[in-house]
């Protein structure tokens, strides 16, 4: 076991090197890239909105049901949604889903590669194919987080202001007067230092779960699932590290 | 010329290869053949580098590829085409694309220039309306004909070809071996193919090395190989009744 992750570690850190290795021709790398932003950014942005929408709209309410305590004021409704969307849920708990998606989609693009021989068929060409397929992807992700992050916020914020209001559980003008007090911009710079570093590991440990894999299609579908708790348990660890050196 | 000596390879304390020497000659069609499992794959492989061999060396025109460093071997590779046995084409480029790709990766050719020898190549494998068609929206064969086109866009000095009848008819079996054939014939390039097709080395088999449980068991050519003494030999080749008639025949005449 323990010999197993160190294994794993050296060679994640061997890939990594691979990968940062100096690109054959710039213009396709930069092509790539685009693409990428595309297909793992762009294409993420419905789930986001989706998601957060309701996750505000939730946070809302519960935050209002747990305040029984008539002297609170309702403003603490429209804070307490915003300061976790910003400080949690928009940084941590998007990532644990980002992991699931981008990262599933990583892992099964590079493993369907690997496992029908085009991986190989780009080294035959004298291509360097873990920076040609890896580096655009880590660029991608790492660029596109932390707007998503910012999205989801807003969407959250958003889906707090349509489903409070709506139940009666708090007013509109409290609400706003909530988003708006006591505002720490700090938070927002330190969640989005930390969704740089999620971006990076969502991306890159997908990336080597789907690089390394051997077999079939079995084994591809296996090697996604790893790469998606491995990068959960990363995304955790480094939420605590950081927390705790920034915050 | 490809020179491969004393080659052995291993994994995990399983011997694949032992002690395989060999010369492929320039613009003859070199097979590898053998049953499923004997290490065909393996040889192939390794002679391109996509497996480190454990001793021996293998030679490209006497440039030891064993001895050279990564960038070395790179730059070599782009003198490489390589067909590989499901053809391995990008699935998220069209077939123009795809054989775009290593003029866009390698070459400095203009955008004209480089569609210019895009069309040869593709005219080259007789595929003429499916340039803007997907790998998934076209057959197995033309798959493996865009997969050739793909392996000389950069004219290369040698190609390599695992299987590449597999999962074909016979009739588009035999159009794929005339093709790499002709090809090697016209571009006097060193050809190796991998295959445990008969048909494949009646047809097109220039020199031909036979392999069994990673060991070289037989050289020759195609018109050798019928009356070979070898027992392995006749044990693959014979499996086909077919040829056991056609040597009967001929010695009878």
């Amino acid at each position: 076991m323990l010999m197993n992750i160190i294994t794993q570690t050296g060679e994640y850190f061997a890939l990594l090197l691979k990968v940062f290795s100096k690109p054959e021709r710039h213009s396709l790398y930069v092509r790539q890239t685009f693409n990428e932003i595309e297909n793992l950014g762009i294409k993420s942005v419905g789930i986001v909105a989706v998601i957060s929408i309701f996750m505000g709209g939730i946070m809302t309410l519960q935050v209002a049901y747990n305040m029984v305590n008539p002297l609170l004021p309702k403003t603490l409704v429209g804070l307490g949604n915003r300061d976790s969307l910003i400080l949690e849920f928009s940084s941590t708990i998007m990532g644990l889903i980002m992991a699931g998606k981008i990262g599933s989609n990583i892992t099964s693009e590079i493993g369907s590669m690997k496992v029908t021989e085009q991986i190989d068929s780009l080294e035959i060409m004298g291509v360097n194919s873990a920076g040609y397929l890896i580096l655009p992807k880590i660029i991608a992700v790492v660029l596109m987080f932390p707007l998503l992050y910012i999205l989801s916020v807003f969407f959250g914020i958003i889906g707090g202001l349509i489903v409070g209001p709506a139940v009666g559980a708090v007013t509109v003008t409290d609400y706003l007067n909530g988003i708006q007090y006591a505002f720490n911009p700090y938070y927002v710079t330190f969640s989005l230092m930390k969704c740089l570093v999620f971006g990076f590991l969502i991306s890159s440990i997908s990336a080597y779960f789907g690089y390394t894999v051997e077999g079939g299609a079995f084994d591809v579908g296996t090697a996604s699932t790893r790469a998606v708790v491995n990068t959960n348990i990363q995304i955790l660890v480094w939420d605590l590290i950081l927390t705790q050196l920034l915050l | 010329m490809i020179e491969i000596k004393n080659i052995y390879k291993s994994f995990e304390n399983k011997d694949v290869l032992k002690n395989i020497s060999k010369v492929f000659n320039q613009g003859e069609t070199n097979l590898i053949i053998g049953r499923s499992g004997s290490g065909k794959t393996v040889l192939l492989k390794s002679i391109v580098g996509l497996h480190e061999i454990d001793k021996g060396h293998i030679l490209y025109d006497n440039r030891d590829f064993t001895s050279m460093g990564q960038k070395l071997r790179k730059k070599l590779r782009q003198e490489m085409g390589m067909v590989f046995q499901g053809g391995a084409l990008f699935d998220s480029l069209t077939v123009e694309e795809n054989i775009r790709f290593p003029l866009d990766m390698f070459s400095e050719l203009s955008t004209a220039e480089k569609q210019k020898q895009v069309d040869f190549c593709l005219e080259r494998v007789n595929i003429t309306d499916a340039n803007k068609l997907y790998p998934s929206e076209i057959s197995g064969g033309m798959q493996k004909r865009v997969a050739i086109a793909r392996s000389i866009v950069l004219n290369p000095k040698y190609l390599f070809c695992d299987e590449p009848n597999s999962g074909l008819d016979p009739e588009t079996s035999m159009v794929i071996d005339e093709l790499i054939h002709s090809i090697t014939v016209d571009l006097q390039i060193t050809t190796i193919i991998n295959t445990h097709d008969m048909n494949s080395v009646m047809e097109i088999g220039d020199n031909i090395l036979f392999i069994s449980e990673g060991e070289m068991c037989w050289e020759g050519n195609r018109k050798e190989i019928l009356y070979s003494e070898n027992q392995k030999l006749q044990e693959f080749v014979f499996a086909n009744k077919q040829y056991q008639r056609i040597r009967d025949d001929k010695i009878n005449q």
